[in-house]
């Protein structure tokens, strides 16, 4: 069934439908956003280890195929399989092809942000394979046929009795018990049946170094290690920009991605994978799906540095009071806002809109990525490819026609204030949107322009 | 020193009082400032919209009225910082000269005139709201994002006014959700926004709330008289110039 699409706009005014729980998501939220800074004031140098994450992602991408390519031939000496996919669907069929080689039918996935941006559980699913997400987040999502909400937290809109409901329907959990740890205790077994009965994982990768060919993994369950541990095929899907030119750059790195996610200093595991085991098979599969396009926009390319930590999501005031899943798009908040319009412009057209501008994720970034001048000049690139509303441009040209021109303008003023002073009902309505929950400003007798001209002439 | 007024149009046709204290405040302190009739506004709305194309006739507008000036000062954060990074005239060494010359009230008291004391009495509780454009974009104050020692030009503005009691916020600088057009185009969460922030400066008992930016005060304005508070909003203009 094709669902109408429902702009961002939309989906957060149905998300706000319910006020408390938006006052809820938002403190949620600001509270990791709290513990955040805490974090981050413990180390004083935290702005010039901004500084140089940000420079050496640079560094990357404008070294970006020396380093892949580097890359590329460490791993498969280090006895990695090493494949390239151009796009979602190439990503998709490499997974395909390595599980039906092995008449694999059966997955466990840890947490990949890319594979969600491939959509790979719907075509797995599709074709005869079970995915099983072992990320608690992600697999509480997946119960409840869900996208993740967030990147990091990917259940963080939904409450604990919500959860407690879903592990009771699918878990068998006593019904109306919401208490954590029980619920957790639930999902470890189940997910301890399926990390042993699984042949096959897929993983994310958070780093991979050029230097060795080696990934690092960071969780804080320790699945993505369970099911690569245990499984005779770790298939790990890597965008082409998780690149990092040498081993010592984790110190840079791995001290800012935890401390900007969750306020935490340093993930559980942050897990080394170099080569596969005795009679195990190790896949990477590195994807372009858009990433070469945006490196050629040069307005938006420094976007690929992220390190998708999540921090832009917790600081938006936006994202905290309309809900992930109000992005339509697997990379939600201010940095899928600038991600999203590279590959699907018109479909994502509404997603720069979606800010205040107001600079705070652009401070909180630890790669230092501009994410509030990119949602700037989005908003120029949508508009010159014809993707504005119509009735929206219509208005701005009428008012850059009043603004242009200082006898119209006063006459406009005039007339406006005339109109607010003895015909208040015509915007005093429901068809203003401002006027649906705040009211219109006093208006003055005189503007300042009258008000000088006579006093000051 | 010969100083251009510039006063944002909604200011011009609405809150006619700052764009008043601003002028008498800088008259006050001995500034040579002149308000050029055939101004009207930055060019913002269109170009935060995705419109920048069509702001050319603001520009050229700007552009006229306000090269030959010294300095341009305006009672407004966000004006200036989209005069600072986007005015674009056929002559680019006029836009830098321009971007270079152009202060927010704030700021420009306390940087070119560096202003140590004022008159000023304001017996009231305030609570100080950081507006975006002003603190992110020009760094009148610092962030809270960032890990750097703490300043803020408004505030120390306002810790020469006389019996005034500034007031704690939770959350002392979120945006209040004004941005623009997306007041109307996001007007849920615009809404959402605005009643948070507010709700912040009531909780902790501001009798005003206080800014470099009409924008923002006019928004929470809005909601505030919607709910029929008591907390007042007063341009920052209005309170160094009150006596």
């Amino acid at each position: 069934m094709i669902q109408e699409l429902k702009d961002h706009a939309t989906l957060a005014d149905d998300f706000n439908k319910d006020e408390d729980r938006v006052g809820w998501h938002d403190d949620t939220l600001w509270w990791i956003r709290e513990k955040r800074d805490k974090i981050a004031w413990q180390v004083p140098d935290w702005e010039l280890l901004r500084d140089a994450a940000s420079n050496i992602k640079d560094h990357v991408l404008s070294n970006l195929n020396p380093y892949l390519l580097q890359f590329e031939a460490n791993a498969i000496a280090n006895g990695i399989t090493v494949h390239w996919a151009a796009d979602a669907a190439g990503h998709n069929q490499i997974v395909l092809n390595i599980l039906r080689e092995k008449e694999i039918n059966k997955l466990v996935k840890s947490k990949s942000m890319l594979t969600e941006e491939c959509h790979l559980n719907d075509f797995l699913a599709d074709n005869g394979v079970d995915v099983i997400d072992s990320d608690l987040g992600e697999r509480i999502v997946q119960l409840a046929e869900e996208p993740p909400s967030h990147i990091v937290l990917p259940c963080i809109h939904k409450k604990k009795e919500e959860i407690g409901a879903l592990f009771h329907k699918h878990l068998g959990t006593p019904e109306g018990n919401s208490d954590p740890q029980l619920l957790t205790e639930a999902a470890r077994h189940h997910l301890r049946e399926t990390f042993l009965s699984r042949k096959a994982t897929v993983t994310g990768i958070n780093f991979a170094v050029a230097e060795t060919g080696e990934f690092v993994i960071c969780t804080n369950e320790g699945n993505a290690d369970m099911g690569a541990h245990l499984a005779d095929v770790h298939i790990a899907c890597m965008g082409i920009e998780k690149i990092i030119p040498e081993r010592k750059d984790l110190g840079v790195f791995l001290r800012l991605l935890a401390r900007s996610a969750t306020g935490q200093p340093i993930t559980t595991y942050s897990s080394h994978f170099k080569k596969p085991r005795e009679n195990q098979e190790m896949h990477i599969i590195l994807v372009d799906n858009g990433r070469t396009k945006q490196l050629g926009r040069e307005d938006f390319r420094n976007s690929l540095k992220c390190i998708r930590c999540g921090a832009c999501m917790n600081t938006c005031p936006v994202y905290r009071r309309s809900g992930g899943h109000s992005y339509h798009y697997a990379i939600t908040g201010p940095i899928g806002a600038i991600l999203a319009p590279n590959l699907d412009m018109e479909k994502y057209s509404d997603l720069p809109f979606a800010s205040t501008l107001c600079g705070s994720c652009t401070n909180v970034c630890p790669v230092k990525i501009d994410i509030h001048q990119q949602l700037y000049k989005w908003r120029q690139v949508i508009v010159q490819n014809g993707y504005a509303p119509k009735a929206k441009e219509l208005s701005m040209k009428m008012m850059a026609f009043t603004l242009s021109s200082p006898f119209v303008y006063h006459t406009a003023g005039k007339m406006g204030r005339a109109v607010l002073k003895y015909a208040p009902f015509t915007v005093n309505n429901s068809f203003n949107p401002w006027y649906k929950q705040r009211d219109m400003p006093e208006v003055p007798s005189a503007s300042f322009g009258e008000w000088y001209k006579k006093n000051r002439n | 020193m010969k100083v251009g007024l510039f006063i944002p149009c909604y200011v011009d046709q609405f809150y006619p009082n700052a764009a008043i204290a601003t002028l008498q405040l800088l008259e006050k302190l001995g500034v040579d400032v002149t308000y050029p009739a055939n101004q009207t506004c930055c060019g913002q709305p269109m170009a935060n919209s995705g419109f920048e194309h069509l702001t050319g006739g603001c520009n050229t507008l700007f552009m006229a009225n306000f090269k030959e000036f010294d300095y341009i000062v305006a009672p407004s954060g966000s004006c200036v910082l989209h005069i600072k990074e986007h005015i674009h005239t056929s002559n680019h060494e006029d836009d830098k000269n321009i971007s270079g010359k152009i202060y927010e009230l704030t700021e420009f008291l306390t940087d070119v005139l560096k202003v140590t004391n004022l008159t000023a009495n304001f017996p009231f509780k305030v609570g100080l709201h950081q507006s975006c454009h002003g603190q992110r974009g020009l760094h009148i104050s610092q962030m809270s994002e960032l890990v750097e020692a703490p300043f803020s030009k408004p505030q120390t503005l306002l810790n020469m006014v006389q019996n005034i009691e500034m007031i704690d916020l939770k959350r002392k600088d979120e945006c209040c959700g004004f941005g623009g057009t997306f007041c109307v185009t996001e007007e849920a969460v615009s809404a959402k926004m605005g009643k948070d922030r507010v709700l912040d400066h009531e909780n902790n008992g501001a009798e005003y709330i206080t800014g470099v930016d009409l924008s923002c005060l006019m928004h929470m304005e809005g909601i505030l008289k919607r709910k029929n508070s008591k907390t007042k909003v007063i341009h920052i203009a209005e309170i160094l110039n009150a006596s």
